[in-house]
């Protein structure tokens, strides 16, 4: 116990390095998803064709089912090594769950309020910003929070294309067998998600709570 | 001042919604849409604020074509309280009434004096009501909030669409009341869809009744429940509202009147007379001729100060008559007469001036027992 300190002490400043890399690609990963997926999520929940709804799902359920190891390898030749293509992967991770999300929000409105909406005057966008979005938002940051945390776990695998963050720690742990270096980069990996969670699960909570959803 | 002129509205399966609709809704009158579900009642409505478009036809509102009118604009100019009562859950109270005011851009300080202003109309305290949320409140007052959100911006024109129908019967009942008596000072036109005859007869000034796209019958609510058009409309309406509605009508004195009164012919004398009071239990009597001419009556006053002279005859004492009542008369024609005159029964004649019969007390309370029987019977 004694040693693992002393190395936490020696290496503080890469492990700080390592943790800022990885909640960077995490945080660019996220963001990213959440805006291509929360419009296309509202736009699939409107008046979109059946067909084109199935065909948004299908897409983002085939990049959910590519293994992640080999998902990274398919992105070289395309986008090389480093983070662009780091992020991009666990970007295309990121969509189903905020798209899905997204879309069953914006589902589970009443219809009654959105005739209310339409039948007071409230125009598209007044309807979307100010009945939609809010009534939809518990559904979406529910969406985020599950995708922060796993995208969180996944990032440790952006090393091996060269993008750095906790993996690094692992990897070179494994290499030079050395279990502190491992352990150090899983802990960190996994307080990281811990306190995404908390930390959406609170906005979550305030937003549910503003909203005072009868039924939820 | 809405109108509706030979409006159509066709579904793409070529099927008709509505079928060449003419209404007319006057200025602050409460009218009432009503008809079985799929008669095309809430479409009509959804007509006026452009929820939905006409395949055909036109739509005027106090003389202008709305089709002309931007429909944000239009909506937010007409009050509009929906089924399933509508309040938005994430706004508290005092921001669901304030809606339509803020799309407005009224100042806040204007809404939020309006927002105080119908809280106080509908019974609601704003201190302890503006903020709170529509979940903490029960069906009733939620719906009160939907109507006074429908007034928020003074509207001349309000749109319901079954508004209490979703409410349990007491809740239904108090807001029907409440909105009768808002109705009385604030003069709004009211267009209300309903499927609940009770509720139509209760609160409308107007009843516009519809079956399968089109207007059956239209008119005030007593002109329908007497004047059914078609056994649609009876049907609709209900045999016993019909019933109902015929048992306070005042009765004809034809309906009332004895079927065989105690009368006399003028050759009488004045025994037989006499006996036939003794027999009938009258202390007058009518003389009627043979050819049904009334000629007076006889008290058996008038016949004990004559009766030692056994040669007269009715003919010598019998006093004019003159409260007669023509045929078709209604009965109240008769009590007014009976009354004034502290008689105890009137004669009733043909337009021939003949004699058909008499309303008595007696005959009164007969017809009285027979139209309100006792319970259980």
């Amino acid at each position: 116990m004694q040693n693992y300190f002393e190395f936490l002490a020696d290496r503080y400043p890469d492990i700080w390095h390592a943790t800022q890399e990885h909640l960077l690609i995490s945080g660019i990963s996220v963001a990213l998803g959440c805006l291509v997926a929360i419009p296309v999520g509202i736009y699939i929940s409107g008046n979109c064709p059946k067909w084109v709804r199935s065909i948004l799902f299908s897409v983002a359920n085939i990049f959910q089912t590519i293994p992640s190891l080999a998902l990274l390898a398919l992105l070289i030749p395309l986008l090389g090594i480093g983070l662009r293509p780091a992020v991009f992967a666990l970007f295309l991770y990121s969509l189903l769950p905020i798209l899905r999300n997204t879309y069953t929000g914006f589902q589970s409105i009443d219809i009654a309020l959105l005739e209310a909406a339409r039948g007071m005057g409230y125009s598209k966008w007044q309807q979307l910003w100010r009945i939609r979005l809010p009534l939809a938002l518990p559904f979406i940051m529910s969406g985020i929070r599950v995708t922060t945390v796993y995208i969180i776990s996944w990032a440790t695998l952006a090393t091996l294309i060269g993008a750095g963050g906790l993996g690094e720690l692992i990897f070179s742990g494994l290499g030079v067998n050395r279990q502190e270096l491992v352990l150090t980069g899983a802990i960190m990996a996994i307080l990281l998600a811990l306190l995404a969670d908390f930390l959406l699960g609170a906005i979550e909570r305030a937003f549910s709570k503003s909203t005072h959803r009868k039924a939820a | 001042m809405i109108k509706l002129e030979n409006v159509d509205k066709k579904y793409d399966n070529g099927q008709y919604a509505l079928k060449n609709i003419n209404l007319h809704f006057k200025e602050g009158n409460l009218n009432v849409l009503i008809g079985p579900s799929g008669c095309g009642k809430t479409t009509t409505m959804k007509l006026i604020n452009r929820l939905i478009q006409p395949s055909s036809g036109k739509i005027f509102i106090d003389g202008k074509d709305i089709s002309t009118i931007n429909p944000v604009t239009l909506r937010r100019s007409i009050g509009y309280v929906i089924q399933n009562i509508g309040l938005f859950p994430h706004m508290n109270i005092a921001a669901n009434v304030a809606v339509v005011p803020r799309l407005l851009k009224w100042d806040k300080g204007r809404y939020e004096q309006r927002v105080d202003e119908l809280l106080n109309l509908v019974g609601l305290d704003p201190d302890s009501y503006r903020n709170r949320y529509p979940s903490e409140l029960s069906g009733g007052q939620q719906q009160r909030i939907g109507v006074i959100r429908a007034l928020a911006a003074e509207p001349d024109i309000i749109l319901m669409d079954e508004p209490f129908s979703a409410l349990d019967p007491i809740s239904r009942e108090q807001l029907q009341d409440e909105l009768v008596r808002l109705q009385q000072s604030l003069k709004k036109t009211i267009v209300f869809v309903t499927h609940d005859m009770d509720e139509a007869i209760k609160i409308a000034d107007h009843i516009v009744l519809m079956k399968d796209g089109a207007v059956v019958q239209q008119g005030k609510p007593e002109t329908i429940l007497r004047h059914p058009a078609n056994d649609f409309v009876k049907s609709f309406v209900g045999e016993k509202r019909l019933a109902d509605s015929e048992a306070p009508t005042v009765p004809l004195v034809d309906d009332v009147m004895a079927s065989r009164p105690v009368t006399a012919y003028p050759t009488r004398g004045l025994a037989e007379a006499l006996k036939m009071m003794e027999n009938n239990r009258v202390d007058s009597l009518l003389v009627v001729d043979k050819s049904k001419k009334l000629i007076g009556a006889v008290t058996i006053f008038d016949v004990l100060k004559h009766y030692r002279d056994e040669t007269k005859t009715l003919l010598d004492v019998v006093k004019p008559f003159s409260l007669t009542v023509p045929s078709g008369a209604p009965l109240t024609e008769a009590l007014h007469l009976m009354t004034e005159h502290q008689t105890p029964y009137v004669a009733i004649t043909s337009s021939e001036q003949d004699f058909i019969g008499m309303v008595t007390r007696g005959s009164v309370v007969k017809h009285l027992a027979e139209v309100f029987p006792m319970e259980g019977e």
